[in-house]
């Protein structure tokens, strides 16, 4: 199953997908939302309900879990070197949050995020919202090519 | 639809559901499934104007954020606005949705955000002042509104965390890393704009006195917040660290601190009271006059 706005991903790789059970041919699968407005969280709902239908199982619910929160922490290295291959920059592990008081960032991005096209260090921030809720776009100054960067969160 | 349908289009999706909704054409018909969803021993009606205060504040702000599509100074602050105000969204819809479980009436998400009236809409005045891209305000009076409103979320959502209700636990755990994003991004907007030429400069001061005279509301506690201890956060206690942070932008911007009264409440009463201000009625029509026109219509 994959996911609607990154196809390349599934949503296993995406680390969205929580848990399957399946008890008395009902099935019942978890996913979690990556951002609280993601739009796609119905779609994979139903493309999960359409793909398990057709598998043959006739009950199927699909349960959204909101905690604990998705991080792209959770994206497997699977998933990270897809999306390398996709021409899309992936996330950088952030491990685990600080507590306390979120630190404000007001400098541009520091954090380097290498050009997937050609490798290249030296790529900038065009916008931090990108065509889809997690991502941001970014453009190579070396190659010059414009590609999208999956945010850290 | 067709479940075999082989050609799998992208649209099945959104008919998919018979309870559809037409606002959001989702079937997103459980979206607090899978939380613990235990009400805590605390008065059920305090509880429901909680939640409907702290997803009113998203709601609107959202609704006002909406209005930039298309109207921004550059196509990325569309996409950026846009995305901001669906984040916005989808945290007012699971709060809408907690506000509607514990007050146990039968009313969901929709049913709260289109079929209430002004008085029982608990947001913060600076959520639902105009602020751009109409009248009363423009892009840095919308920067300065979004730099308040998420560094004081920011706040609020981060004690929210601990909150004995697990819903609202989860959904500001959730929420905070958004927050962040949007916190940053208004700041740094707004150090570009003070920071730049002397009428992007003057802009951003204007925005910031726009927008002052309501952070007072912010801080001051309404008695269903006090009645909560656990739950609820008192927001009399965010005022130093919001301060702090607001302070930091401004000194990076080159701008002045505002120095402004507080807006005048109305005998002691403002928005977590349900008294608002001019702008709210027109809000509340361009967000609820579709769905008043024709009730349960679907996508």
């Amino acid at each position: 199953m994959r996911d609607p706005e990154l196809p390349v991903l599934t949503l296993a790789d995406l680390g969205v997908l929580r848990e399957v059970v399946e008890r008395d041919g009902r099935v019942v699968v978890t996913i979690t939302p990556t951002y609280s407005g993601c739009p796609a969280v119905e779609e994979m709902g139903a493309d999960l309900r359409r793909a398990l239908r057709r598998a043959g199982f006739a009950e199927v619910e699909v349960r959204t879990s909101l905690h604990p929160a998705w991080t792209t922490d959770w994206i497997t290295e699977d998933g990270l070197r897809k999306l390398r291959e996709a021409g899309i920059a992936p996330p950088s592990r952030l491990g685990p949050r600080a507590a306390g008081p979120v630190p404000l960032n007001l400098a541009p991005p520091s954090r380097r995020v290498p050009c997937p096209r050609c490798g290249s260090p030296r790529t900038t921030e065009l916008s931090r919202f990108g065509a889809t809720a997690c991502k941001a776009l970014r453009r190579c100054e070396d190659c010059a090519e414009p590609f999208e960067h999956v945010k850290e969160i | 639809m067709n479940a075999d349908n082989a050609t799998d289009s992208v649209y099945d999706g959104l008919v998919d559901q018979e309870d559809a909704h037409w606002a959001f054409g989702t079937g997103f018909h459980e979206p607090l499934a899978g939380v613990d969803r235990a009400v805590p021993d605390v008065d059920r009606a305090d509880l429901t104007a909680y939640c409907l205060m702290l997803g009113d504040d998203a709601l609107v702000l959202s609704q006002r954020l909406a209005e930039w599509c298309s109207r921004a100074p550059e196509l990325e602050e569309d996409v950026a606005l846009a995305n901001i105000a669906l984040d916005l969204l989808g945290q007012a819809r699971l709060l809408l949705t907690r506000a509607g479980e514990v007050e146990g009436a039968g009313r969901d998400e929709d049913a709260l955000a289109y079929l209430r009236d002004e008085r029982e809409f608990r947001n913060v005045h600076l959520a639902e002042i105009e602020c751009g891209p109409f009248a009363g305000g423009d892009f840095a009076t919308t920067i300065a509104r979004l730099l308040v409103f998420s560094s004081w979320k920011l706040a609020q959502y981060s004690r929210l965390r601990g909150s004995a209700d697990p819903v609202l636990a989860a959904v500001a755990a959730k929420g905070l890393k958004e927050l962040a994003y949007h916190r940053d991004h208004a700041a740094q907007w707004t150090v570009r704009l003070g920071d730049g030429t002397e009428e992007s400069h003057r802009r951003m001061r204007a925005g910031l006195h726009r927008v002052w005279p309501f952070l007072d509301e912010l801080f001051t506690a309404h008695p269903v917040e006090l009645r909560l201890p656990g739950v609820a956060v008192d927001p009399a206690g965010l005022r130093s660290e919001v301060e702090d942070v607001l302070a930091e932008v401004c000194r990076a911007a080159g701008l002045e601190l505002p120095d402004a009264a507080p807006a005048a409440r109305v005998a002691g009463k403002a928005g977590r009271d349900g008294v608002h201000t001019e702008a709210m009625g027109y809000l509340l029509a361009e967000m609820q006059h579709l769905h008043r026109s024709l009730p349960g219509a679907k996508w």
